[in-house]
């Protein structure tokens, strides 16, 4: 198995696949999450996957790094996991500037359109490697060459729920307010994270996501059928 | 569900917490709970609950409480002076030691001496629907506790019990060592290869202090920059709780219970789970030291430390009757002995 295990203390052990964020990687991390869950491996409570590495959480009082470590090793030698399903969601995408508070600056420092930026980023599928920073916060890639960009120089305290940001080779939505450093082009009217929900997070990592472009008003009035739980979120099953 | 504690004033960041919330930190959710679960197990154990019974966490103060049950049995860990009930007289719990209260008594817990959190625990628990599998409280989201936030003035907060029974009191066989002046040990890596050979040798050998951001997220460490090797930046990976990040100004940020699950900044080092309570009781401007050990040791340290907690909640005392039983609870005693005799 070509992958490193990284000691992160004495209640988890890091699976690292390489060292960039790639679709190739991820996909190997998201197996060895679905065939450590698949295998119920003793002591493992949970495995958190990043873009290019697994964090696999354990209770150092049933087991230890290098049983587990002889353990994952075993799992990863085994047979080759059959094509995985995956769900596509199609989140609906406002970009009028009401929602996009820095979309024009994106198309000055890229050079492009503001409806450019737009039909570039509506027209990528995205695959969300990982979700972390807060509670249902996607990560997802990879944005077409021409958007990249560093992250804002000066974050801001506040960007508001559902807003869609860009930043290198990354988008994401945000699920709650809170502090941000990315470009915000556009927000979506969806929630992405409620406890409440049998699975809180809308998305998990390895589903795939495209955004659709929608009005303002079309944005205010799904919005308001969300309030309401009127609002199913349109998402089918696609081969991986 | 009953009232249990009316919070008078409620201290400076006081949460109900448990032992955390498991499964769900691959959609970002952090684990939360105790920053010292071994005050958290004591706690309850005093008070017969399970250690993951949801119980008070206090940070540096702690709250004033009235009793609004008819009588609680409560216990407090970590904070050195204890608990005072108010009136006249007051009287004092030592920590690690429980106490039967009624209704319309006033507790305080004493001063903290050189510990950051301590523990209030309710027996039978506080009365907290769990959110996501656990009753700890993330206020970040506002996830678990009580309304997911800190106190307030005014709460009420409920506890499974609305009485108390009259039996012995219970306390530690012996005092609680917060350890304060160990070295806390750490696990190297996952990242040590991001620093310089004298950054690995200054981490292992300064003497660092708890600066003044010290929060349930994280405490950040004043002392000796740490020179990284090859930037600062990793691209974004797990976090748990332990681990020592270190940022581009160089200073150590050592993550706790509230910490995100996943972030971009090197870590030189994880501090061993055995150890993480044992700097989280530490206040900002104690000292802190850090000695290696390998993952193995780590594992056999914590194994060790449970077998100690266990031996330590199975030697638990039984204090003689005279200083159990306050002329409070024999009243109420005689109350209820005497409203069942009238029945049967």
């Amino acid at each position: 198995m070509d992958a490193r295990f990284l000691p992160a203390g004495d209640t988890a052990l890091v699976v690292e696949f390489g060292n960039e964020i790639d679709r190739a990687l991820s996909e190997r991390v998201l197996r060895l999450a679905e065939q450590i869950r698949g295998a119920a491996v003793v002591g493992v409570i949970e495995t958190v996957p990043t873009f290019r590495s697994l964090m696999v959480h354990y209770d150092p009082l049933a087991t230890g790094a290098t049983r587990l470590g002889a353990a994952i090793r075993a799992l990863a030698g085994s047979v080759a996991s059959r094509a995985r399903r995956r769900r596509l969601w199609r989140l609906p995408a406002c970009y009028a500037s009401d929602c996009a508070p820095d979309l024009a600056a994106v198309a000055e420092r890229t050079g492009l359109r503001a409806a450019d930026v737009v039909e570039r980023h509506a027209r990528t599928q995205f695959h969300v490697y990982m979700i972390g920073f807060v509670p249902g916060y996607p990560y997802m890639g990879d944005l077409p060459p021409e958007l990249h960009l560093p992250r804002r120089a000066d974050p801001r305290t506040r960007v508001p729920a559902g807003s869609i940001a860009i930043a290198s080779s990354l988008t994401a939505v945000y699920p709650v307010e809170s502090p941000g450093g990315w470009h915000l082009i556009g927000a979506t009217p969806v929630r992405l994270f409620d406890p409440a929900w049998e699975h809180p997070s809308l998305l998990a990592p390895g589903d795939a996501v495209r955004f659709e472009p929608i009005s303002f008003d079309e944005h205010q009035s799904i919005g308001a059928a969300v309030a309401a739980g009127r609002y199913t979120f349109p998402n089918e099953e696609i081969e991986a | 569900m009953s009232p249990g504690l009316r919070v008078i004033a409620p201290g400076l960041h006081s949460t109900i917490q448990d032992l955390g919330r498991r499964g769900y930190q691959n959609i970002g959710v952090p684990l939360s709970g105790a920053l010292d679960r071994i005050g958290l197990t004591l706690a309850n154990a005093l008070v017969g609950n399970a250690a993951n019974a949801p119980a008070l966490e206090l940070l540096v103060q702690g709250p004033l409480l009235e009793v609004a049950a008819a009588s609680v049995r409560i216990a407090v860990a970590g904070a050195e002076g204890g608990l005072v009930i108010e009136g006249e007289p007051g009287r004092r719990v030592p920590a690690g030691q429980s106490a039967r209260l009624t209704r319309g008594q006033t507790i305080r817990i004493a001063a903290f001496g050189n510990s950051f959190c301590a523990y209030l625990a309710v027996e039978g628990g506080f009365d907290v629907a769990p959110c996501l599998g656990s009753s700890a409280t993330y206020t970040r989201n506002r996830l678990g506790g009580f309304q997911g936030r800190a106190l307030g003035a005014g709460d009420i907060l409920p506890v499974c019990r609305n009485e108390a029974d009259v039996r012995l009191e219970l306390a530690l066989g012996q005092p609680y060592d917060p350890g304060l002046d160990r070295p806390i040990r750490v696990v190297l890596g996952p990242q040590q290869d991001y620093f310089t050979a004298d950054a690995v040798n200054t981490f292992l050998s300064a003497a660092y202090r708890v600066s003044a951001q010290a929060d349930r997220m994280g405490f950040r460490l004043d002392g000796p920059k740490l020179a990284h090797a090859k930037g600062y930046e990793v691209i974004s990976d797990g976090i748990v709780a332990g681990a020592v990040q270190v940022p581009g100004s160089g200073q150590p940020i050592v993550m706790l219970a509230d910490a995100q699950t996943t972030g971009g900044y090197a870590k030189i080092a994880t501090v061993i789970s055995a150890d993480v309570p044992v700097l989280a009781r530490r206040p900002p401007g104690a000292p802190v030291r850090f000695a290696a050990v390998t993952q193995a040791e780590a594992e056999h340290i914590r194994r060790e430390q449970e077998n100690d907690l266990r031996n330590r909640i199975s030697r638990l005392q039984t204090m003689p009757e005279v200083a159990a039983l306050d002329a409070a609870a024999l009243e109420a005693s005689n109350l209820i002995d005497g409203v069942i005799s009238a029945l049967d």
